[in-house]
Order: C-alpha cells, then sequence, then structure tokens
C-alpha cells in the first residue's frame, strides 16, 4: 500500500481520507492520524489523570485502542470525536484503578459545596500574565484545575481547552446536552471563583461582594 | 434581567449562542450591575488563560518517544493478527 497524497485543504476531508487509508491498512496513514492527535489526547489525558505518567500510558493505549478497532469506527462521527471517546475512557480507567475509593463516574451528578454562586467578585487587575511569569502561571492553573470534580474538568478540558462542541462533547462523554451544559457552567464557575484568590485586586478594598 | 437570570444565560452569552433579544438585555443588565460584569469578564479570562497557558503540554522528545512506541505497538498486533486483520 502506498503512501497517501496529502493535498492541502478541508481537514475534515483530509481526515476522511487518512482514515479510509488507515484502514485499509496504510500504516503511514494511521502514523498521520496520530500525529495530528497526539497533543490532544496527551493534554485531555492529564487532564484527567493529574498524572504525567499515567498520561502517557493513556495516549499509547488510546491509539492502540483506535488501531485495533479502527474496522468499527463507522463514520457517523468525526474520528477525532471517537478517539476522544476511547481516551476519556482510558484515562478514567487509570483514575479508576489509581484510586479506587475516590472514583466517580461522569454521569454522577456532582453535588459540591462550594457550587454556582459566585463570592469572589473583585476584577483582576492587573492581568493574570504581568503578575505571574509563565512557569507560576502553570503552576497555578494547574493546581486549580486539579482541585475540581473529574466530571466538571473532563467537560472543562473537552469544550474550553479542545474546543469540542457540547453536541461532540455529549458524544465524547456519553453524557446528555444539558448535563454537558450544566458541567461546562460549574466548571467554569468554580474555575473562575478559584482563579480569584490569585488574580484578584487586593489593594484598596476594591472588592465589592 | 436578575442576577440569577445573568447567571443562567451565561454560558449562552459566553458562546456567542443566544438570541439577539435576550443578548440585549443581558448586555443591559451587565451595564448597571458591576459584579454580574465582573463575573462575566472574570469568567471570559478564565477560560482564555487556560486556553493560552498550554499547562500539559507534550515536550518535542516525549513526543516522538510515545509516537515511535505506539506504531511498534500497532506493528506488533498486526503481526499477531495476521495480514487482514487489524
Amino acid at each position: 500500500m502506498g503512501a497517501i497524497q496529502h493535498t492541502v485543504g478541508d481537514p475534515a476531508s483530509e481526515e476522511r481520507v487518512l482514515v479510509q487509508a488507515a484502514k485499509a491498512g496504510d500504516d503511514g496513514a494511521f502514523s498521520e492520524l496520530v500525529r495530528r492527535y497526539d497533543r490532544n489526547v496527551f493534554r485531555i489525558a492529564q487532564h484527567i489523570t493529574q498524572n504525567r505518567e499515567d498520561a502517557e500510558d493513556v495516549v499509547q493505549d488510546a491509539f492502540l485502542k483506535a488501531y485495533t478497532n479502527l474496522q468499527q469506527f463507522q463514520g457517523q462521527s468525526k474520528f477525532y470525536t471517537w478517539l476522544v471517546r476511547i481516551a476519556v475512557n482510558e484515562a478514567l480507567m487509570k483514575l479508576r484503578r489509581r484510586r479506587p475509593e475516590r472514583f466517580v463516574s461522569l454521569d454522577e451528578d456532582i453535588k459540591t459545596e462550594e457550587d454556582s454562586v459566585p463570592r469572589e467578585v473583585a476584577d483582576w487587575s492587573p492581568n493574570p500574565e504581568q503578575m505571574y511569569n509563565q512557569a507560576e502561571l502553570k503552576e497555578i492553573l494547574g493546581k486549580t484545575i486539579q482541585g475540581l470534580p473529574t466530571g466538571f474538568r473532563t467537560v472543562f478540558v473537552l469544550r474550553d481547552v479542545e474546543g469540542l462542541s457540547t453536541e461532540e462533547t455529549a458524544e465524547a462523554l456519553e453524557l446528555s446536552i444539558p448535563a454537558v451544559k450544566s458541567r461546562l457552567l460549574r466548571a467554569r464557575l468554580q474555575l473562575r471563583e478559584r482563579l480569584s484568590r490569585y488574580f484578584s485586586k487586593r489593594d484598596g478594598g476594591e472588592k465589592t461582594a | 434581567m436578575k442576577c440569577s437570570d445573568f447567571l443562567h444565560e451565561l454560558n449562552n452569552y459566553l458562546d456567542g449562542a443566544l438570541d439577539p433579544r435576550v443578548k440585549s438585555e443581558l448586555e443591559d443588565h451587565l451595564a448597571w450591575c458591576h459584579n454580574c460584569f465582573v463575573v462575566c469578564d472574570t469568567t471570559k479570562k478564565t477560560i482564555q488563560i487556560f486556553r493560552d497557558s498550554e499547562v500539559y503540554e507534550l515536550p518535542d522528545d516525549l513526543r516522538t518517544k510515545l509516537h515511535s512506541a505506539i506504531m511498534e505497538k500497532c506493528q506488533a498486533k498486526k503481526k499477531k493478527a495476521g495480514p487482514q486483520s487489524v
């Protein structure tokens, strides 16, 4: 099987061509699909597992599973959405193995004490990028998202970091659309609340809560 | 519009999914309610900062290592399964 021709054009149709070729046994095409999405899968895996080694395993396991089950991919959804679904399941399995006592499934409706009512209503000023260097900022963001329930941070990373639509997120996580919307709102508000502790104006009694 | 209504519509507003009438009501509310304005603005910044800051990027050397490992495992799987069944 010869290497497929890479044409510049519509990414969705390019993806279809790659998937077809990979299904027909072209490993070069599958390798290209890995290159296309490995960064995304790694990000998603690390957001869910919060562990670098686990995320590396998830990337390998998810692509191997995709390769093995490629014939079952029917093309009703995008390949990427299908891949994300595999990766999320692999990441959740890792989490379940590592912390079985604290594992919650994604469709469990999570009640948290700290919920959606905003408490911190001071503006962020100056910009966080001016207050912290890149490494400090990454540490703050990592710590902040780590504290979020699994279901919330998974929805947040798919919707807001990876840019999947609500429908694609619902499909990848096997959740209803209202469940995705409600988790996303709570995730965004809780992250905002937590980040405000670092980024809010502290001088001169600016807090208006 | 009350503050609780604003919160209910916040996601749709940030995602640009509001119909023009509700959007304009929401923007009227934001014009006079400072707390909701701050919540809206800082939620927008929250999303943006996570999107921009590349918290969990895959370093190039690790990426190369993972890619080789994946393709090796795929080859091994193919060999084991036989030529026609991946």
